[in-house]
């Protein structure tokens, strides 16, 4: 049970404020859940053939990152771009992105990722939503879209693990406000197909459910189709990728959600209190998606489906 | 249930053994005829019939060397019991730790809710209204009542709800967590139907979901609701049937609960499917050991109240809910029992027993078997809306009884806690109990009694 | 404790003063103090907007309100300038709720009285459980509207979504546009001339000039009033 809430900036001049409108909103979600909270950000995208970036979340407070880079670039002979924050940071490698991988394995069992891909990042603690954005800095962060999100834990533990955004594949993330009913089901379906799970969330099973299906070859609406079959229980799912925002709600509608839309902007939240504060919100198109329909907003072309 | 062997003597007078199927016995074949006969399921009140862990499986360790116990009936031993002290400005008083679950007006009659109302306020402790409203009779005989804010929203009203000494936000009842209600409509009677705004005579679903709020996070927001329409003076409760208690104790606690009430599987309905009844829900004593533990992990322990009910009916349970961590005790068959529930007879105005085997023949059970509160035909008239019967059940006489029930109840409570050394009975522990058997031990995470054991823990 | 008072006229800005305080003051001190209007300004989707007012007060909410602003109304006449969260005037029991721009799921839900009017769209279960209020929708209502409904009238001047009038008890609805699909147990009945009243005053209580002649009656068909097996009920 939670609140989330999503960005897209149409208009480039507005992507230098997207942490600090994106901070408002995760903030004014904090009613709906003050476990922890989480952020997924668009940002500075790689273009480098084979370079990925990696947001990366040590369970150890006094990780030294400077040092750790320091290592990583001796052994894997690259360089790499490093921001950090506390227990989080961003590196980008200029390595091929499997050995990367392997070496954070093998040598900081400490550091776990929390995304790959070419511009996602990802912030997420336990905590309240204004501490966490106040802790990484989520102002500060610039881009084209993002997806947030504030818990209140149902089932499954409290910890950063659990705490949303799930990310899973490359620069794909997915938000949750519900539960499932179902979860653990779905879950073994996936194990048996070889797919691993990081926690007992039920969030989780539906993320790794889309991912599964959009590698097997769906497109975005085919995979939630699917997921309308699959998924049982009450949610309202937000999904980001390199280029889109996707939302889509279950068949009972149950669980909140609200989009406004205007020229310059689609933002998305539990409620309307955390899109007050958006500029000219006043004069945007307020709707409630409706439920089983898939609202999909492109980075280029804003449309919905 | 009878399984196993039988003998029986032919016209002969020979001995013939019949074996019977242990799966298909003649209850389980009596099932499986009426379903095929009339294809609806069993409705019914009252609990769980089947045996499940209780706190019978459990006993105290009193004093002797080691502890000094006090003097009865002299020595004070405290029950006072003080609940919605987090954001409350006006917390519930109560002089003793038993209080009176919520039944409907309408599954009970009129005379019922006021004898409840007498018997609370003159034992010092609260009543609670139902899914039906709130009657004048119970409010005008209840000093503190707790009004129910339920699924279905009958006949509840902004002014009942300034009148109310606290709110109790029903999610879900033991004897059916995560269904609705059914009232069949030879209970709703006119007065019962005005209350409800329903037309006089039909069976009245219930629903399982509120119809403004779906979930923790917006059960969060109609919380805050109902403080701002009563200024936050009275406390909140939340109520539901024990399932997955310690996340939905960590849950309605999030949502800022000042009270959380458990109600077990053994909890009682006016009318609902046999199949929730029986197969829904966990035992009160594992649900009351989880929902402390939830409590004890959000360190919130003293500063949100637990209540615990389901089929408390002696000063035994009370005083093991209360060494298990509850703050108090609901009771509602218990009070039902009280009243002559099942009883063969009812007394008229002059004290004179009257037999009522006859009305129950009426209804195809007797005394001590009867389970058909969803008939409005009580024969003792309880759970009743028919002008006579309700009759057979004088508030007065209601009032003494329960009265007396209570104080028995508190009597019990107060031995076994000076018993243990306690000038409270907010003083006694988990410590002080032990468990009989290994089910129990497990689920309240109480050694076994001789032994240091509890199946699970990794201790000795 | 109120922001600027001027004869009888309370203007509230919540980005100064809490809903808390604002709900206490119109609980104990508005008409006390002779005030007959409110403007509340930065609403920006706060809870619990003016809930249990219980005063003829006039209450006029500039913006977008959030859940259950009006809930528990009595008397008062609340006017939402915006759009509003789920629940708005929930347990509604006499007064008016006016809401300018779209309600989102729950609208009116549990209402015992009065009236609601929503300008533009109504979301999902709009008028779920009502027990005698009236609501008149301007646009269109969304899924499992009236699920349950005992009494009042719900009018949609647009269309219906999925599921309306699901396990009906003796609240009637009427609308104007399409219907995407029927609850259980609901049907769509004739027209009669106290229908047509009863319409034509909501309409122009609630501000609309359609023609009654344009609505469709559904209400209960009373299957489900008396539980039978043989008609394979669930319930």
């Amino acid at each position: 049970m939670c609140g989330i809430v999503g960005l897209l900036l149409k208009d480039p001049d507005k992507q230098d404020f997207l942490g600090e409108y994106g901070t408002e909103m995760l903030v004014g979600m904090a009613t709906r859940g003050c476990d922890s909270a989480g952020l997924a950000a668009y940002t500075n995208e790689v273009s480098e053939e084979g370079v990925r970036k990696f947001s990366l979340y040590s369970s150890s407070d006094s990780i030294d990152w400077n040092a750790l880079t320091k290592a990583m670039r001796e052994d894997l002979d690259c360089e790499i771009d490093l921001k950090a924050n506390y227990n989080h940071a961003v590196i980008v490698p200029y390595g091929p992105a499997d050995i990367v991988w392997r070496w954070l394995f093998e040598n900081c069992p400490e550091v776990h990722i929390l995304s790959i891909g070419r511009s996602i990042e990802v912030y997420k603690d336990v905590g309240h939503p204004a501490e966490i954005a106040e802790r990484y800095n989520l102002r500060g962060l610039s881009g084209s879209h993002l997806v947030g999100h504030t818990r209140m834990a149902t089932e499954s533990a409290v910890t950063w693990a659990h705490a949303h955004p799930f990310t899973v594949g490359e620069d794909f993330c997915l938000v949750h406000n519900g539960s499932l009913s179902n979860p653990h089901s779905l879950r073994r379906m996936l194990e048996r197909k070889g797919i691993h799970f990081d926690t007992d969330n039920d969030t989780e099973a539906a993320a790794r459910f889309l991912e599964w299906r959009l590698r097997e070859g769906d497109d975005m609406e085919t995979a939630l189709k699917a997921a309308f079959r699959e998924l049982d229980g009450f949610y309202t799912l937000l999904i980001g990728t390199n280029n889109e925002l996707a939302l889509v709600r279950d068949a009972f509608a149950c669980k909140p959600a609200v989009v406004a839309e205007n020229e310059g902007y689609v933002a998305i939240a539990s409620e309307f209190r955390s899109l007050a504060h958006l500029p000219d919100v006043q004069n945007a198109d307020v709707f409630e998606p409706m439920p089983e329909e898939i609202y999909v907003w492109n980075k280029q072309s804003v449309v919905a489906s | 249930m009878s399984v196993g062997r039988e003998v029986v003597f032919n016209q002969n007078g020979q001995i013939v053994s019949f074996e019977e199927s242990h799966l298909y016995n003649r209850n389980v074949q009596q099932w499986i005829y009426n379903a095929a006969e009339r294809g609806i399921y069993d409705i019914r009140g009252l609990g769980a019939k089947r045996r499940v862990p209780h706190f019978d499986d459990l006993t105290f360790l009193t004093a002797s060397l080691t502890r000094y116990p006090l003097e009865g009936y002299r020595e004070k031993c405290s029950t006072k019991t003080i609940l919605g002290t987090r954001y409350a400005k006006k917390p519930i008083e109560l002089d003793i730790p038993i209080t009176f679950a919520g039944m409907s007006f309408g599954s009970l009659s009129a005379n019922v809710k006021e004898a409840l109302g007498r018997a609370a306020t003159a034992m010092g402790t609260s009543t609670t209204t139902g899914d039906g409203g709130m009657t004048e009779e119970e409010r005008q005989s209840s000093k503190t009542l707790v009004y129910q804010c339920l699924p279905s929203r009958y006949g509840f009203n902004p002014d009942h709800l300034r009148k109310a000494d606290a709110i109790e936000v029903v999610v879900g009842q033991g004897a059916k967590p995560g269904g609705g209600g059914m009232l069949l409509g030879q209970k709703i009677s006119e007065r019962v139907a005005k209350m409800r705004t329903l037309p006089p005579g039909i069976d009245q679903r219930s629903a399982c979901r509120h119809p403004d709020w779906t979930g923790s996070d917006d059960l969060t927001i109609k919380i805050e609701e109902l403080r701002e329409i009563t200024d936050w003076e009275i406390p909140i409760y939340v109520k539901f049937g024990a399932t997955r208690v310690k996340d939905d104790v960590k849950l309605a606690v999030k949502a800022g609960a000042d009270v959380v009430v458990v109600d077990g599987m053994q909890g009682g309905t006016a009318a609902t499917q046999d199949v929730f009844i029986e197969h829904a829900g966990i035992p009160t004593l594992a649900a009351i050991t989880q929902a402390v533990e939830a409590l004890e992990e959000m360190d919130v322990k003293g500063k949100v109240q637990l209540i615990i009910s389901g089929g408390i009916r002696t000063g035994a349970d009370v005083a093991k809910a209360l060494a298990l961590g509850a703050d108090a005790v609901s009771i509602g068959q218990g009070a039902m029992f009280a009243l002559g529930c099942n009883s063969p007879v009812w007394y008229d105005k002059n004290g004179k027993p009257i037999s009522a085997v006859k009305d129950y023949e009426k209804l195809g059970t007797k005394p001590g078997f009867c389970h058909h509160m969803q008939s409005g035909k009580c024969p003792v008239g309880i759970t009743t809306q028919d002008p006579d019967l309700e009759q057979r059940m004088q508030p007065e006489w209601g009032a003494r009884r329960l009265r007396n029930y209570l104080q028995v109840l508190n009597f019990e409570l107060t031995t076994m806690a000076r018993a243990c050394g306690k000038s409270d009975v907010h003083h006694l522990e988990r410590e002080d109990l032990v468990a009989l058997t290994v089910e129990a031990a497990a689920m309240a995470k109480i050694p076994l009694a001789g032994t240091n054991w509890i199946p699970g823990s990794s201790g000795l | 404790m109120e922001q600027t008072v001027r004869g009888g006229k309370l203007m509230w800005d919540l980005r100064e003063r809490s809903v808390r305080e604002l709900n206490y003051y119109l609980h104990h001190n508005a008409v006390k103090n002779g005030i007959t209007e409110v403007q509340i300004f930065n609403p920006d989707g706060a809870h619990h907007i003016a809930v249990g007012l219980d005063a003829p007060i006039k209450v006029d909410i500039l913006g977008n309100a959030g859940y259950f602003v009006g809930g528990m109304n009595k008397q008062a006449h609340i006017t939402v300038h915006g759009n509003v969260g789920w629940s708005v005037a929930e347990n509604i029991m006499s007064g008016v709720v006016r809401v300018k721009g779209y309600a989102s799921e729950c609208a009116g839900a549990s209402g015992h009285g009065g009236l609601l009017v929503i300008e533009k769209d109504a979301s999902s279960r709009c008028g779920i459980s009502m027990k005698g209020n009236d609501i008149v929708v301007g646009g269109s209502v969304g899924h499992f509207s009236a699920f349950m409904a005992q009494a009042g009238h719900l009018v949609v001047c647009g269309n219906a979504g999925d599921g309306l009038g699901d396990s009906l008890y003796e609240a009637v609805i009427y609308v104007r546009g399409e219907i995407r699909s029927l609850g259980a147990d609901a049907q769509e009945e004739p027209m009669a001339e106290d229908d047509y009243k009863t319409l034509a005053a909501l309409l122009e209580k609630a501000g609309f000039k359609h023609h009654p002649e344009d609505f469709k009656r559904i209400a209960s068909a009373k299957k489900l009033y008396h539980w039978n097996a043989e008609h394979y009920q669930e319930y």
